[in-house]
């Protein structure tokens, strides 16, 4: 009997050893997850992995504008203020502030406790630096329009800020909750205008609770406890975002227990794979409201969208309910506006419309278009049939169905429909910017403050501002202005009661449904409690007991 | 011959500047830019980024003389940096992605050589037998399966349902913790999902191609010689048939260099790989100009060399065929 | 040699094919699917296009053989009318691309010097983009649907007939007729016809054979990466696509489609295979034979 030769023999062990450490690695699982009761006080340690679908911009948050920057730069970095749980702003780097009897002045008052990653002291000087490196015309930052609103910002003493608006402006708290950069690393930078190609875009220094450790471009970034954060350390000793630029494989990393969270599932998701018993033990579901809403967008250019009367045959024959049990498996709430449900402006006394196809019939034979010929589709007084072609951006699932579902819709209504899928950058290049568009299905993402000069004004239709219908109304436009430039919140509340009240007659859009969010952590995590605010709002107050940490890397 | 591959190389040369204008002026045309990307699409966006990006990367002069002032930063082998937030160095972006396409491409190759040749050595010479068919119908079905659907049913399989392997990236989270021993194994299982599917499918091809090689060889007269000669069938094969046989084969794998560098978009994709081919795609997505251009420079000077050598060996190899001139027997 | 084509050398085809037995099952399989994809709209069961949330991801039954998709519309219905897809799209982007193949490939044979050296330097352009690559950016140029796909399909694809029509006329030109209707003056469109393409067709037909299975695999690919047919309409590859998240609840979406993908593909590279051995005998003795056999 011939021995086998050495080759095939260390393979083997090789193989004996893989299987072993596979087997090794699911006992210490099942055994960390059985201690569980006894030792559930909050202790240092763990590590918390993320999934991220596309690699960050960068490590400058401001100057990117994908979501895993903000993500990302989210830990390093801290604003002035935060928001809390109920959507408030709150202070963070800022222990107090306060407004001016004529709204024009905003003072903040600094903690004297705070420290850059590198030991250097945060004071008034890096929120002069970070005001005028935002505004400087050199640096490449997509959102700088509440900079810009402020008319200067004085440090008088090290730890007191003064902003001077020229005109009262509603969400100025709020301008300073972005992050802060420092001025001691980088004032140089942002005179010469070379931010981006700066140290700090790949090795940031930032004042938040968890410092840059790596990024390894396409593959992921590692973050660590900040020993020294004024609000004390964080739980969570480090924090991974892995890049997996596919959703399926992000779930089904999930289903392997190789990412601890993933920030929302899809309504099938949840609802239906991710119900089995293994699954709930591993971890917690949580659902809130998000902050987005959907939306079937007219052009009112289009002269057939200029009579009302078609808008509303639409929003007839539209059955939203149907669309969030197909879309989201009822895993939304029906939207009537462009405000956020639960906030303190939102109203839903609004003109509602109800599923009704026959109502859309008859509505648009009285704006003319009739069934003339018998084919099944409404033509107008010249014999032209109604067709229209639904576009959305390519890569959104949720968009399509509904693309598909109101196609269908539509049939039942006499209006022949195609749809368009088209791919991002092309889609708002060549037909939403330049309006080369009959209906569009978008969404748009509501802040913690209602004011929507930018999408509802009048003055915002250029081709690369925000207002995308074409929508103009004089009331509309003196109740944004209005509501801006107010900052007593029971004035506020009129003018935007009134505005949703007039959208909901007007039509320029059908609002659709605000999705629920649909995050899902591993239960080995405590300290997650969801809220309006999501459940991150109080991420370094996560922690996991001793017994239960999985990745004990300190 | 000499001559041969001189002209060859100098004919090269306006291709891959061909190549380059034209790829730059496609991608130029295509709608949407790079500042799309920039300045998205959310109610509070700056419009007047837009006009310093603008002139920052020169997008406002017309094609040619973007491409002029590409060309000459190229030759220099300076491709700019990448039009994203990040602002790297072409180079750099695909210096990092290169590697481990050539990687796992270059065990992809090496395993499908391995197992076609035996494969189509002996279908050739059982034709019509009923290993023949089993393995027809088997390497046929691989050639016939798409990837995607491959891909996936074997994560599920594998990493999720039994849980043997990994199912995404190429390596743990806690590799920097684990041993010498333990890393390469880790490494080694990351890969074996995403090998096992590019194989399945490129196997059919190639053992076809050995096959029809094989049995071409095979009816020529001076097998038939040697077999009057007494040898044994064993002989015959592996001495004379299989040599000859093997020509083509070099031919074709020369000319799948190129592909070697291109990676497969679907399989770095589902697996989280980072190689070429995801850069590939994302940086049209974004139209991303420099990293494209530098990409597809890279790739099409390499196809060329490929080439170049493909028909130098050849002609080298095989007696018979000589460049643009005679043909063999009449 | 006397011009080929004659009814021996087709019985003798025929005789060798059918000898093939996994080529004959193939080719039976093709007949079937290409009837059923004709006869679509008449035998499937459901209106494929028409969601229904209420039916959302059922598994086979009784009124839906092959279960729902996401949107509650009947699998089988949408298998059925997505073999049209499938077909139309492998037929008419391999059309395309013989069409340009062989325009191509006779220019460059016929006319030689100059115009073949450019020919071939586009074919050579042609094959140095990465053909995925090159898909990709001109969808993203062009609007998507079927018809820019089968053209963009067929415009990445002629290379191979490009080379086997100009190899034809190579092998033409040495012989002694050709030259002979040259110097009587016959014209080029003449000798394409009546010399060229009756030798080229056999080996023609085995390439678009065999390109028509990649063509609905690359259509496939395209459709998985969201950039195929439009919805609602269903091909196989979108069929996948929509699927692919559901993959452990839902296995009907990716079991059926990718089985259609599957027979389709199979089914036509055997018979593809079965026409090209059954024509090898010929084969042997042309250039051309070499050319499709070592890819020169």
């Amino acid at each position: 009997m011939r021995r086998r030769p050495a080759r095939v023999r260390s393979l083997l062990a090789g193989i004996g050893i893989g299987a072993l450490l596979a087997a090794c690695n699911s006992s210490v699982d099942s055994r960390s997850e059985e201690g569980a009761a006894a030792a559930s006080a909050p202790a240092y340690g763990d590590t918390f992995i993320q999934a991220s679908i596309g690699d960050i911009g960068g490590l400058i948050p401001s100057l990117t504008s994908d979501q895993s920057s903000y993500e990302v730069g989210g830990l390093i970095y801290d604003g002035l203020v935060k928001t809390d749980k109920d959507l408030n702003l709150v202070p963070a780097m800022a222990e107090s502030w306060t407004y001016s009897r004529d709204c024009l002045d905003l003072t903040f008052k600094l903690r004297r406790d705070v420290k850059w990653h590198d030991g250097h002291p945060f004071t008034a000087d890096d929120v002069l630096f970070t005001y005028r490196t935002m505004i400087n015309p050199k640096t490449p930052a997509p959102f700088k329009d509440s900079f810009l609103l402020v008319k200067d910002v004085q440090a008088p003493d090290p730890y007191t800020v003064r902003v001077r608006y020229d005109k009262p402006y509603a969400r100025a708290v709020e301008t300073w909750s972005g992050e802060m950069l420092p001025k001691h690393l980088l004032q140089s930078f942002a005179e010469a205008g070379t931010l981006r190609e700066s140290p700090q875009n790949s090795h940031p220094i930032g004042t938040g609770p968890y410092r840059f450790q790596e990024w390894k471009p396409g593959e992921k970034v590692v973050l660590v406890a900040n020993p020294d954060y004024f609000d004390g350390r964080p739980y969570l000793s480090r924090v991974v975002y892995r890049v997996i630029p596919s959703q399926a494989t992000i779930f089904l990393e999930l289903k392997a227990r190789g990412v601890d969270y993933v920030s929302t599932l899809t309504g099938i998701q949840y609802a239906r794979q991710t119900e089995y018993p293994a699954f709930r033990k591993a971890y917690h579901k949580f659902r809130y409201p998000a902050s987005d809403y959907t939306f079937l967008g007219f052009n009112l250019r289009d002269p057939r969208f200029a009579d009302r009367r078609v808008r509303q045959a639409f929003a007839h024959a539209i059955n939203k309910q149907e669309l969030i049990d197909g879309v989201r498996l009822g895993l939304a709430r029906v939207a009537t506006g462009p405000i956020r449900p639960g906030t303190w402006a939102y109203t839903d006394k609004v003109v509602q419309y109800d599923y009704d196809p026959e109502k859309a019939r008859a509505l648009l034979a009285e704006a003319g278009w009739k069934d003339r010929n018998g084919d099944g589709i409404v033509e107008d007084a010249e014999g032209k049939p109604f067709t229209l072609t639904i576009r959305t951006n390519q890569g959104n699932d949720e968009r399509k169905k509904i693309a598909e579902i109101i196609q269908q819709r539509l049939k039942d209504i006499g209006i022949q429909a195609d749809i368009q899928l088209i791919e991002w950058a092309a889609f708002i290049k060549e037909f939403v910017k330049p309006r080369r568009f009959e209906v569009v299905v978008l969404g748009f993402g509501t802040g913690i403050d209602p004011d929507q000069f930018v999408v509802w004004h009048s003055s915002q239709r250029g081709p690369d501002q925000m207002n995308r219908t074409g929508y103009a109304n004089p009331e509309v436009d003196a109740l944004l202005e209005a509501g801006r430039s107010s900052c007593v919140q029971s004035e506020r509340v009129r003018y935007y009661h009134r505005i949703q009240e007039i959208l909901a007659q007007d039509l320029p859009m059908i609002f659709l449904y605000y999705r629920d969010a649909l995050p899902v952590v591993a239960s080995r995590i405590h300290g997650v409690k969801a809220a309006p605010a999501g459940i991150m709002y109080n991420f370094d107050e996560w922690y996991v007991p001793k017994a239960q940490q999985r990745y004990t890397s300190g | 011959m000499a001559l041969f591959a001189l002209r060859r190389l100098l004919l090269s040369i306006p291709l891959l500047l061909g190549i380059t204008f034209v790829s730059y002026v496609v991608i130029g045309l295509a709608p949407g830019g790079p500042l799309d990307f920039l300045t998205p699409e959310d109610p509070n966006a700056s419009p007047e980024v837009k006009e310093r990006l603008i002139k920052e990367f020169g997008l406002d002069r017309p094609i040619y003389v973007q491409y002029w002032q590409w060309l000459t930063r190229a030759v220099r082998l300076d491709f700019g940096r990448s039009f994203l937030p990040d602002g790297r160095p072409v180079l750099t972006k695909i210096g990092e992605r290169l590697p481990v396409t050539l990687f796992l491409n270059l065990i992809e190759m090496a395993i499908i050589v391995g197992l076609a040749v035996p494969i189509g050595v002996l279908s050739a010479t059982r034709q019509y037998s009923l290993y023949d068919k089993i393995t027809t119908v088997f390497v046929f079905v691989g050639f016939a399966t798409p990837d995607f659907w491959l891909a996936l049913l074997l994560m599920i399989l594998f990493g999720v349902q039994l849980g043997w392997l990994p199912i995404s990236g190429l390596r743990s989270l806690n590799w920097e913790y684990l041993t010498f021993f333990q890393q390469q194994w880790d490494f080694f299982s990351h890969l074996i999902l995403p090998i096992a599917v590019a194989t399945f499918g490129g196997l059919a091809g190639f053992s076809r191609y050995m096959r029809q090689s094989m049995l071409e060889v095979v009816r020529q007269d001076y097998v038939q010689t040697a077999r009057a000669k007494g040898l044994s069938e064993r002989t015959v094969i592996s001495k004379h048939a299989l040599r000859n046989a093997l020509l083509p084969v070099v031919t074709i794998l020369a000319l799948a260099l190129p592909g070697l560098i291109g990676g497969s978009v679907i399989i770095e994709s589902i697996f989280a790989i980072p190689g070429m081919g995801q850069l590939m795609v994302q940086s049209v997505f974004s139209r991303d100009y420099p990293v494209v251009m530098g990409n597809l420079v890279i790739v099409a000077t390499l196809t060329l060399v490929a080439n170049l050598v493909a028909d130098i060996t050849y002609g080298l190899v095989d007696p018979r065929i000589r460049f643009g001139g005679r043909r063999g027997r009449r | 040699m006397a011009s080929p084509g004659g009814r021996g050398e087709l019985r003798q085809f025929w005789r060798t094919f059918a000898r093939n037995q996994l080529a004959m099952c193939g080719g039976v399989v093709v007949m079937v699917l290409v009837t059923l994809a004709v006869l679509a709209p008449m035998i499937a069961p459901w209106d494929p296009n028409r969601p229904d949330t209420k039916k959302i991801l059922e598994p086979p039954s009784r009124s839906h053989w092959l279960g729902t998709d996401p949107l509650g519309r009947d699998v089988l219905s949408r298998v059925l009318y997505g073999s049209r897809v499938s077909l139309a799209v492998g037929f008419v982007s391999v059309g395309i691309a013989a069409l340009i193949g062989v325009l191509l490939g006779s220019a460059a044979g016929y006319h030689g010097g100059v115009v073949d050296n450019f020919v071939m330097r586009m074919v050579d352009l042609m094959l140095v983009f990465p053909r995925f690559f090159l898909l990709l950016a001109v969808l993203a140029f062009l609007k998507p649907s079927i018809w820019t796909i089968m053209t963009v399909i067929g415009l990445t694809g002629w290379m191979g007939v490009a080379r086997l029509v100009r190899a034809e006329f190579l092998t033409l030109r040495e012989r002694e007729f050709v030259i002979w209707s040259e110097s009587v003056g016959a014209g080029a469109l003449r000798i394409i016809f009546r010399h060229i393409l009756p030798n080229a067709i056999a080996p023609i037909l085995v390439a678009m054979t065999l390109g028509i299975p990649a063509a609905i695999l690359t259509e496939a690919g395209l459709s998985f990466l969201g950039l195929g047919v439009q919805p609602p309409y269903a091909t196989w590859g979108n069929i996948l696509n929509d699927g692919r998240d559901y993959i452990e609840i839902a296995w009907w979406l990716t079991l059926y489609p990718g089985l259609a993908i599957l027979l389709t593909v199979l089914s036509y590279n055997l018979m593809g295979e079965g026409i090209r051995d059954a024509l090898d005998p010929r084969l042997r003795q042309s250039r051309v034979g070499r050319i499709i056999r070592l890819g020169r």
